[in-house]
């Protein structure tokens, strides 16, 4: 998958079909690396348009569960700090 | 505490300007995210993990009850209502918008407060005792110093693009509360054979990568030339200092590869020429004028008598309470270390509430420590129990000051982009370990400190047991070091051996604690036994079930 | 981009009196010429003999002593900024000025940024190359942005301190 920060606030992105979703499980799963070198290519428009910083490629697995970052400092960015459950994205799950 | 004039808050408000200026430039695409990152670092801002960062400077830790209102208020305007205190004295805020920062900077201005400095490669926060001015041990009060080398070093146009961040500390005792053996330059202010006062300057000192402990520099440099000596360290680091790797950039990188004598050479040419100009001297009368904003306050004649209060009041003084210098007066240490918190942090709520407190008892000061405490450097031991009471009803009371449960950990990989592993979580964990008030004081002053990368600001180095959180195949392992010290016995600890997994590490600081109470003699605290009897027998005992398993495997 | 000149505190568009010349590239027959340390010391006899103005351009790595008793020759020393975030170059032009004590002209070359503006000319730079597109007005926009300073540097400017003593 393809993340970023947006720049004016800072808030965690991911990559959608040429667009940015707040929440990990809306965005886009790359089947290859060809798909996915492509996108951050693509994503450098937002790059050079202010609109991002910083896009990069992660690891996720596809499971029962959903999709899970490989590693554990993508769930963390991807939830928010696990030493405050109240903060970040996942609190905002909780009270949705 | 130094009191802004017209020319610090006209500079402070052209800064301010400028950042908003450069917000725009950025915002509007003139300024691409490689030109605009080392300026929103110069003033303090981070892009981490979740969002940005922010971190603001508190000078040599000080802050007045206005400013710490002030904290609050963006605690609760810009932020999610808290605000954590650092290794470095300042404050970080963790959920900022960039288009929000400028009007922080500008709210913080109205304070006498800004954030800059705080980041980039350049001269950062001056760091002092934060036991300054109210010590008995002390032989002056660090901080007018430390207020000098802030003005000297702010924007200075020779030294904002150096190759690496610089750190400076200050302090005014023989014991050592400032970590100055780990900074990249330190003065510690002393005495000669005459009795005359002046600075003995260090350099060199670091943690991360590669830990080293500074040396002297300067042996006894007068006062009226420590600017004078200071830029010439930082010349000879500029031009110097290595370019073509991060982890190399370091002055203590440079101040190993050229050794005492050879650094101290280069320091001494280029500390005569700037002599030579006069430029740079420092009259009695401007150290005598900034001398007078760090005054005492009136002490007033009072009991030294320790007023008695309930067992929880009792426990807190036994290890909270300092002695001060003046009759009927302590230094109080507030505990950010709650049983199961997060080291470091406090709300919006009792930010206020400590300004509300520090107002009704005439406390005009609160310290932060280095060692992610608060501190009230001037309480009136009458007013102690009452005092202790309010920070009960805060959660600030937590009676464990040096204790095992008042633990350094950085942010890590729960807030940190740089980190490979949480932090946080496994303070919480050793914190609720040792909870027990009476096993706490039978283990003694034991600190441990957790860094969750090896950048170490959580200043794992200098613990009596350091912790390093490392990325071994995508899970968390924590390195376990024995017999750091960040006191005037500066020591980097040293490494065990492997590291111990997420569930392992707990049980292993707790076998390495059991070991320490059975093996400790007279008096020994942690460190003291460490030194005595070394690492084998710790290494025993924290791989225990690794080790049978080997022999039996 | 045309060369810029801050005299006095204030900028403005100044004619380049002086021709970079690459290593590989005959030198012109007459005008100001500025080369590297490389070849200035390969081809000293020549270039200090030539007719015209010369001057040196320093790497950032390459100190202003490097150039000996020759600086006196000089007319310009040219200090170059491949990265903005290499800050070697402002303790040559303040070595320049000070320890070496040249009086010609010290020109900033290359990456340095509009935020940089300030500082380069505090430690005694006077003419600017920039790769970036900066204009005269962008100069005096930074060089206005902070009114004082706390610090002495070659520029003689008056700090906070001696404004405060009312000097």
């Amino acid at each position: 998958m393809l993340t970023a920060n947006r720049l004016v606030d800072g808030d965690v992105l991911y990559w959608k079909a040429g667009s940015w979703v707040m929440a990990l499980a809306d965005g886009e799963v790359f089947a290859d690396p060809k798909a996915a070198e492509a996108a951050l290519a693509a994503a450098q428009r937002d790059v050079t348009g202010n609109m991002v910083v910083a896009p990069y490629l992660f690891d996720v697995r596809t499971d029962a569960g959903g999709i899970k970052p490989v590693k554990e400092r993508e769930i963390i960015r991807a939830a928010g700090p696990t030493v405050r459950l109240d903060l970040g994205k996942q609190a905002s799950k909780a009270t949705a | 505490m130094y009191r802004y004039d017209e020319f610090d808050a006209q500079f402070v408000a052209e800064r301010v300007a400028q950042f908003r200026g450069q917000v725009e430039r950025r915002l509007k695409g003139e300024l691409t995210e490689d030109e605009f990152k080392p300026l929103r670092l110069m003033n303090g801002l981070y892009l981490q993990l979740h969002a940005y960062m922010l971190r603001i400077a508190v000078p040599y830790g000080t802050l007045s009850a206005r400013q710490m209102r002030m904290l609050a208020h963006i605690a609760r305007k810009y932020d999610k209502g808290y605000g954590h205190f650092t290794t470095r004295q300042n404050i970080q805020f963790n959920w900022p918008k960039l288009v929000d920062v400028p009007d922080i900077l500008a709210d913080l201005a109205t304070v006498e407060m800004h954030a800059i400095q705080t980041s980039g490669n350049c001269i950062r926060n001056v760091t002092a005792d934060h036991f300054a001015g109210a010590a008995a041990d002390e032989i002056e009060d660090p901080r007018p110093l430390a207020e000098i080398i802030r003005q000297w070093s702010s924007l200075h146009p020779e030294f904002v693009f150096l190759p690496r961040k610089f750190k400076i500390a200050v302090g005014g005792s023989a014991h050592d509360r400032a970590a100055l053996k780990f900074h990249d330059m330190a003065v510690e202010i002393v005495r000669n054979d005459a009795g005359a006062v002046g600075y003995r300057v260090l350099v060199g000192g670091g943690m991360g990568r590669t830990p080293y402990v500074g040396y002297t520099i300067g042996e006894f440099v007068a006062k009226e030339d420590i600017l004078a000596f200071l830029e010439a360290v930082m010349r000879v680091y500029n031009q110097s200092g290595r370019r073509d790797n991060k982890y190399k950039a370091r002055i203590k990188i440079l101040a190993n590869a050229l050794g005492p004598e050879e650094m101290h050479r280069l320091v001494l040419r280029e500390f005569e020429e700037i002599k030579q100009t006069g430029t740079l001297q420092v009259p009695a009368e401007e150290l005598a004028r900034i001398d007078a904003y760090f005054s005492a306050p009136a002490f007033e004649a009072l009991s030294d008598a320790m007023p008695k209060g309930d067992a929880d009041f009792e426990n807190w003084v036994k290890t909270n309470v300092y002695p001060h210098r003046a009759n009927g007066y302590a230094i109080a240490t507030i505990s950010l270390k709650p049983i199961g918190g997060v080291p470091g942090d406090a709300t919006d709520a009792q930010m206020d509430a400590l300004a509300d407190l520090m107002d009704q008892y005439g406390i005009a000061e609160i310290r932060v420590s280095h060692e992610q405490n608060l501190v009230l450097p001037h309480v009136r031991k009458a007013d102690l129990p009452a005092i202790h009471a309010r920070l009960k009803a805060l959660d600030l009371a937590t009676p464990n000051a040096g204790l095992i449960t008042d633990i350094i950990a950085c942010p890590g990989l729960d807030y940190c982009d740089l980190a490979n592993a949480r932090s946080i979580p496994l303070a919480q964990e050793l914190s609720r370990k040792f909870t027990d008030l009476k096993r706490q004081h039978d283990i003694g002053e034991l600190k441990i400190k957790i860094s969750g990368c090896i950048n170490a600001c959580g200043h794992h180095h200098a613990g009596h047991i350091g912790i390093l959180g490392v990325d071994k195949k995508g899970v968390e392992f924590y390195q376990l070091q024995l017999g750091g010290s960040g006191a005037e016995d500066a020591s980097i600890g040293d490494i065990m051996g492997p590291g111990f997994g997420e569930h392992e590490i707990a049980d292993a600081v707790e076998r390495v604690v059991e070991l320490y109470l059975k093996e400790r003699q007279d008096g020994e605290r942690f460190l003291d036994t460490y030194r005595r009897i070394g690492m084998e027998p710790f290494k025993n005992v924290a791989y225990r079930e690794q080790l049978y398993a080997a022999h039996t495997g | 981009m045309p060369l810029i000149r801050v005299e006095g505190g204030r900028a403005a568009e100044a004619r380049n009196d002086f021709v970079f010349v690459p290593d590989d590239a005959a030198l012109p027959q007459d005008g100001g010429a500025i080369v590297t340390l490389a070849r200035f010391i390969q081809e000293r006899e020549t270039l200090v003999a030539r007719n015209a103005p010369i001057g040196v351009r320093l790497k950032p790595d390459e100190t202003p002593e490097g150039l000996g008793e020759d600086l006196a020759r000089l007319s310009v020393v040219a200090i170059e900024f491949p990265k903005f975030a290499d800050g070697r170059g402002f303790s040559w032009a303040r070595m320049l000025r000070t320890r070496l004590k040249f009086t010609g002209e010290v020109r900033a070359v290359g990456d340095f940024l509009y935020d940089q503006i300030a500082y380069l000319v505090r430690v005694g730079c006077d003419t600017f190359e920039p790769t970036h597109p900066l204009t005269a007005d962008d100069f005096n926009r930074a060089l206005s942005e902070m009114t004082n300073v706390y610090q002495p540097s070659t520029d003689g400017k008056k700090t906070i301190r001696e404004l405060r003593a009312g000097k």
